[in-house]
């Protein structure tokens, strides 16, 4: 049982973390507070996939050694690692070894850094929007806002009302 | 504002700016054949733009890179990279086909380097000229936060 | 028409259509945003969707030329899918690109009168550019073939979508607390999304769609592979609205600019429900979906508590354009209770009408742009005695509240008694009751519209005859004509909706 649960010791984490982000994104009033938990959540899944991608006793995905001189005929600098480069893509894919040592898979970490830019784009357009929201009520507290936003709506329904009294009183054609 | 206190911060980062932009040009070529590449640089040479401003102020850095310049940048950045894909598919092969670029014999690398360089300096230009828009966008802004405020 | 106006464009483009197609507002985009005159990035805009429209006819004719659906696969870069990126579009793919980029040229045409009254100048090419974007992201969702790019093109366009529906701040600061909890609500789903993808990495190892199917057949039972299915179910839920997912749609689709409400209710939901059908009946297959995990359970009752629920909350809308964002939640029940029957003729009577649901909701919020232009409010009172001042604007309005309610003649009422026809030919005619109760409440809320617009006296009569200007009115009444059109002889677009259902019951793993 306690081999189960260590052996698993990064999903444990990720799940933490992830659990966290959420609920401070759902739960936090202040507004920065909730993109910070929402910051939090991404990165546990960037993790989640980082953690997908290692292979016990792989090394960084950059081609060494045998694997350089080995079954790319020409073992020519640039070109030769420009071959790999498809020798690298179809290995992951495949699972298979025709290489001779061990790589983690670098699909997750490129996909991660895609996810990354998505993050930080996500991250300047909500704080960007953050700004505008305190400028225009002066906090950032999400129920303050609410509140303000609510009366408003208050005020406009009994505008509302109001109208449609004295349209109906003026009877309507 | 007296700013004798900033001296040595003023000192050694003029000493390191140029280090840290040079890193970045390292990392970008770097990028060809090795771990490195556009993005990473992108970042580098805006960390380098952005630390001038924190410790020189952002109205020098402002004067020194324009805001149109880096919006310009960021843009550019991403239509190089574009039309390295569409001068692939003018010279008839699929959308980003590297090896269609010079329309060289199968087996010819040219046209990978060629790619892979020309879109990596794309990716340079758009990721450090967002990233220090976006920096400016938000620094540029004048602060209405009262000190009792915080 | 389709197949003149796809002759006209020479072969060695059609090759590269679907590429092209993204392409376009690709780059146009931020040339757009290096304009410093608005004006020029419209004009700009207007190319872009309009080649990203021929590009759809041509892929249209394309996937017809064959019998039973041709696929057309577009290796980006030259790598063979599964390790490269793939587009690939089917007869699926081709409708919802013909419904994007359809809309979006439309959207673009009329959108510079609402632009300027609504957008201060200096920002206006910037707007257009992020218009741009998003309508780049949406064409990449429908023409992608790998999960992972799926994700990517998704975020794109909804982070375009954030920005524009905050920029209705200009007008009503009630746009940014919107566009906030629109941000964190679709962040949240396209990271559940992201997850779910990662579960099905993690055991097939393959991110390409066709790749993924053929894989998960072999896997079997596996709690991963479930797990995922439930994140990429919620994720996409999110971004589709779909029923109790769906708070961030009425506020962001009431405050943000009317050009942008029209777009993003025209196109928007649609895409992630694409992305929703493609993974449940492609990727997952029909065995999987509909047997093993009982979704029927799920997705159906969903459907009809949206289609009750919001129709009821649209009835007690003051303002015209939230009465119809609850309405649009409504009629993606409707969508979804045909894609739940998981029969050839339930899934094609939801895409029939989530066509037909762009038509109408396009030219609805389309004639309130035109409507917000002259007379500024959107409250039900400043819509009395819009009828008399405005009589052209308001009967293309009425056509498509008409057609929203399933009249006679009437694109709404085609797909109707097609959803309703699948229904009954499931065996579930209890929920024929539910489809007619609904329409009773859309009655209920349009006609409250209606009745105001057309029979109470106008508040301010010195306005009298203020119509929308040209711009608006002709695309306008473009889609109040497709609306009629649809109704009256819809054989062309029930067509597309079959021949989609169709291809996706012949198995994905082709």
């Amino acid at each position: 049982m306690l081999e189960f649960i260590l052996e698993r010791g990064n999903y444990w984490a990720i799940i933490g973390l992830m659990m966290i982000g959420l609920y401070i994104a759902f739960a936090a009033t202040n507004l920065i507070k909730r993109l910070v938990g929402l910051g939090l959540f991404q990165t546990s899944i960037i993790l989640f996939y980082i953690s997908l991608s290692r292979i016990d006793g792989g090394t960084a995905p950059i081609l060494y050694g045998a694997d350089l001189e080995s079954g790319h005929g020409d073992s020519e600098g640039v070109e030769a690692v420009a071959e790999a480069g498809h020798g690298v893509a179809d290995a992951a894919h495949s699972g298979a070894g025709e290489l001779v040592n061990i790589y983690s898979n670098p699909l997750p970490h490129v996909l991660m850094l895609t996810a990354i830019v998505v993050g930080v784009a996500t991250l300047a357009v909500g704080l960007a929007i953050v700004v505008r929201i305190r400028e225009a009520y002066g906090t950032v507290e999400s129920d303050e806002v609410q509140e303000m936003d609510l009366s408003v709506a208050l005020a406009e329904a009994v505008d509302e009302v109001g109208e449609t009294q004295a349209a109906s009183g003026a009877g309507a054609i | 504002m007296n700013s004798d206190h900033h001296v040595i911060l003023r000192v050694v980062s003029k000493a390191l700016i140029p280090v840290i932009a040079l890193f970045g040009f390292y990392v970008q070529f770097h990028g060809d054949f090795g771990p490195g590449g556009g993005f990473q640089a992108g970042v580098i040479m805006a960390v380098a733009i952005i630390l001038y401003s924190l410790i020189f102020g952002i109205a020098a850095a402002m004067r020194a890179i324009t805001p149109g310049f880096v919006r310009g940048l960021a843009a550019l950045g991403f239509l190089l990279f574009a039309g390295v894909g569409v001068w692939a598919l003018i010279q008839g092969g699929d959308y980003l086909d590297y090896d269609a670029l010079l329309g060289e014999e199968p087996g010819g690398h040219h046209g990978q380097h060629l790619g892979i360089m020309l879109v990596e300096l794309g990716v340079l230009f758009a990721v450090s000229g967002s990233l220090v828009s976006i920096f400016y966008a938000f620094a540029g802004r004048v602060s209405e936060i009262r000190d009792e405020d915080w | 028409m389709i197949d003149l106006i796809a002759s006209l464009v020479p072969s060695s483009i059609a090759v590269h259509a679907p590429i092209l197609l993204v392409l376009a507002p690709m780059i146009l985009a931020p040339v757009a945003a290096l304009m410093p005159n608005g004006r020029i990035a419209w004009l700009l805009s207007i190319l872009a969707t309009g080649t990203s429209l021929v590009m759809a006819i041509v892929l249209l004719s394309q996937v017809r030329s064959i019998d039973g659906g041709a696929i057309i696969s577009y290796h980006i870069g030259g790598w063979a899918p599964p390790a490269g990126i793939e587009f690939r579009i089917d007869a699926l793919n081709s409708m919802i690109l013909l419904l994007i980029t359809g809309i979006g040229f439309l959207a673009s045409v009329f959108c510079w009168p609402s632009v300027v009254a609504e957008i201060r100048e200096a920002k206006r090419a910037m707007f257009m550019a992020a218009f741009l974007i998003c309508f780049m992201g949406l064409c990449g969702v429908a023409s992608t073939g790998d999960a992972f790019n799926l994700f990517v093109f998704l975020e794109l366009s909804s982070l375009a979508t954030y920005v524009l529906v905050a920029l209705g701040s200009s007008r009503d600061r009630r746009a940014l607390p919107a566009a906030i909890n629109y941000l964190l609500m679709g962040t949240i789903g396209a990271s559940f999304f992201v997850v779910g993808v990662g579960f099905l990495y993690a055991v097939t190892g393959t991110l390409n769609m066709a790749d993924l199917a053929v894989r998960l057949q072999d896997v079997g039972d596996n709690k991963a592979v479930l797990a995922g299915y439930a994140f990429i179910l919620v994720g996409l839920g999110i971004k589709a609205a779909m029923f109790p997912l769906h708070q961030w749609l009425p506020n962001a689709y009431a405050y943000s600019p009317s050009f942008i409400t029209m777009f993003l209710a025209a196109t928007a939901t649609k895409v992630a429900i694409y992305a929703m059908v493609r993974f449940l009946f492609t990727v997952f297959g029909l065995d999987f979906t509909f047997e093993g995990s009982s979704l029927i359970w799920i997705l159906m009752p969903m459907g009809i508590a949206a289609m009750i629920a919001c129709s009821f909350q649209a009835a007690f809308q003051t303002d015209v354009r939230r009465t119809l964002a609850y309405s649009s939640v409504a009629q993606v029940g409707y969508m979804l209770l045909g894609i739940s029957l998981a029969t050839t003729a339930g899934v094609s009577a939801g895409l029939f009408h989530m066509l037909n649901h762009a038509l109408m909701k396009g030219a609805l919020f389309m004639a309130i742009a035109g409507i917000v232009l002259t007379y500024k409010g959107t409250s039900l009172n400043d819509f009395r005695g819009l009828g008399r001042s405005a009589p052209w604007t308001m009967t293309a309005f009425a056509i498509a509240a008409l057609s929203l309610i399933g009249v006679p003649l009437t694109a709404g009422f085609q797909s109707k008694y097609a959803l309703v026809d699948a229904l009954f030919e499931s065996g579930w005619s209890w929920a024929v009751a539910v489809v007619m109760f609904s329409s009773l409440l859309a009655v209920v809320y349009m006609g409250r519209i209606l009745e105001a617009a057309f029979f109470r006296a106008p508040i301010n009569p010195n306005k009298k005859h203020k119509e929308a200007p040209l711009v608006i009115l002709i695309p306008l009444w473009i889609l109040a004509l497709a609306n009629i059109w649809v109704g009256v002889q819809g054989g062309f677009v029930s067509g597309l909706a079959n021949d989609a259902a169709a291809s996706l019951f012949i198995g994905g793993a082709r």
